[in-house]
């Protein structure tokens, strides 16, 4: 049987490699991804329709909007089901759960918490900085939010969870989870109220006073981005409490 | 387009990938993902594979696509190694096979 196996994984791997040979060079600008009408009116026009220079983040918050939005929605719902399945509460009557030694854990070493004060706020900036810089540099709500959410993930590991707990407790990280999704949904439905398409921003410049439909769209993929960043802050963070902690969100690791 | 359409493929802006590092980069890639796999202390694993995955955004940055090393950098080796850590705490950490 192991014999099988590896053979079928052999021949497998080789007819890959074999395969691989058809594909296009790397960085070909004859490739058909890269030659199709789409793609150059991607490159060409990002600039001039929506003001963003970075136009992997147009791509991703504009022209695919949708995309985003149900991957924010499957970050979500990864985020509840993880809830769902781990998240624990006492019984009426039980103080504490069983297994929960209140002292257990020492107290949090010196230095630690020291190298954590300084490196926190400084994680957390550069993770706003990810967000709202999205539009020109690398960046933007998925990789900010988890940025941010890092930074409480460190705070948890160095201090407690309690310590990071107090900052974003399990109610506060559902709300803001939800208002994330909220804020992306809301961006797309009133376009919608405004006569146009599910998340086509250039109606908003009806709305947002002294902006044309060109700047109307960059602020729009800042506002969606936002959105993105707040589910996959508090949903990054609930997904690492439950787990360190069996759900129970007392001290875990 | 006339002018991108005579580059050469495989060169960005008249300068070829750097080959020796990109051979490092795979060579160390492969026997990260070996040894991940192979390795029967599951924490140790768990560390190799945020080694794999910053090899991974090392060789997406040298190709250009600078997004998606960010997320690499962030999600793969970032969040996930600490959410396997987090895991293996609360079980075992030996691998049974």
């Amino acid at each position: 049987m192991r014999f099988l196996g590896l053979l079928a994984v052999l021949i497998t791997g080789a007819l890959l490699i074999y395969a691989a040979d058809d594909f296009p060079d790397w960085g070909d600008p004859t490739a058909p991804a890269s030659a199709y009408r789409v793609s150059r009116h991607y490159i060409t026009q990002t600039h001039i329709e929506t003001g963003v220079p970075n136009l992997v983040t147009a791509v991703l918050a504009d022209y695919r909007g949708y995309d985003t939005l149900f991957e924010t929605v499957v970050i979500f719902t990864a985020g509840i089901a993880i809830l769902a399945i781990l998240r624990v509460f006492p019984r009426k009557g039980d103080t504490l759960l069983p297994g929960f030694t209140p002292d257990a854990r020492e107290e949090p070493d010196i230095i630690l918490v020291t190298t954590s004060r300084i490196l926190v706020p400084i994680i957390q900036l550069f993770a706003l900085y990810v967000i709202a810089h999205g539009h020109h540099s690398p960046g933007g709500g998925f990789q900010g939010g988890v940025i941010f959410a890092a930074s409480l993930v460190l705070l948890a590991l160095t201090q407690n969870l309690k310590t990071s707990l107090a900052l974003v407790s399990e109610r506060r990280a559902i709300t803001i989870a939800c208002a994330g999704v909220a804020v992306y949904g809301g961006i797309g439905l009133s376009c919608m109220l405004l006569g146009s398409n599910f998340l086509d921003y250039s109606v908003l410049h009806r709305v947002l006073p002294g902006l044309t439909e060109i700047e109307s769209r960059y602020h729009s993929m800042l506002g969606v981005e936002i959105g993105v960043a707040l589910t996959v802050t508090a949903i990054m963070f609930s997904i690492y409490a439950n787990l360190s902690s069996k759900g129970k969100l007392h001290d875990g690791m | 387009m006339e002018a991108a359409g005579a580059q050469k493929p495989g060169e960005r802006g008249g300068h070829a990938v750097i080959w020796q590092f990109d051979l490092l980069i795979l060579v160390l890639l492969v026997v990260s993902a070996i040894v991940a796999l192979h390795i029967r202390d599951l924490l140790s694993a768990a560390l190799i594979f945020g080694v794999y995955s910053f090899l991974m955004c090392l060789l997406w940055a040298e190709m250009g696509a600078v997004d998606v090393a960010f997320t690499e950098a962030a999600v793969g080796a970032g969040v996930s190694t600490v959410f396997l850590v987090a895991t293996i705490y609360n079980t075992k950490r030996r691998s049974s096979d």
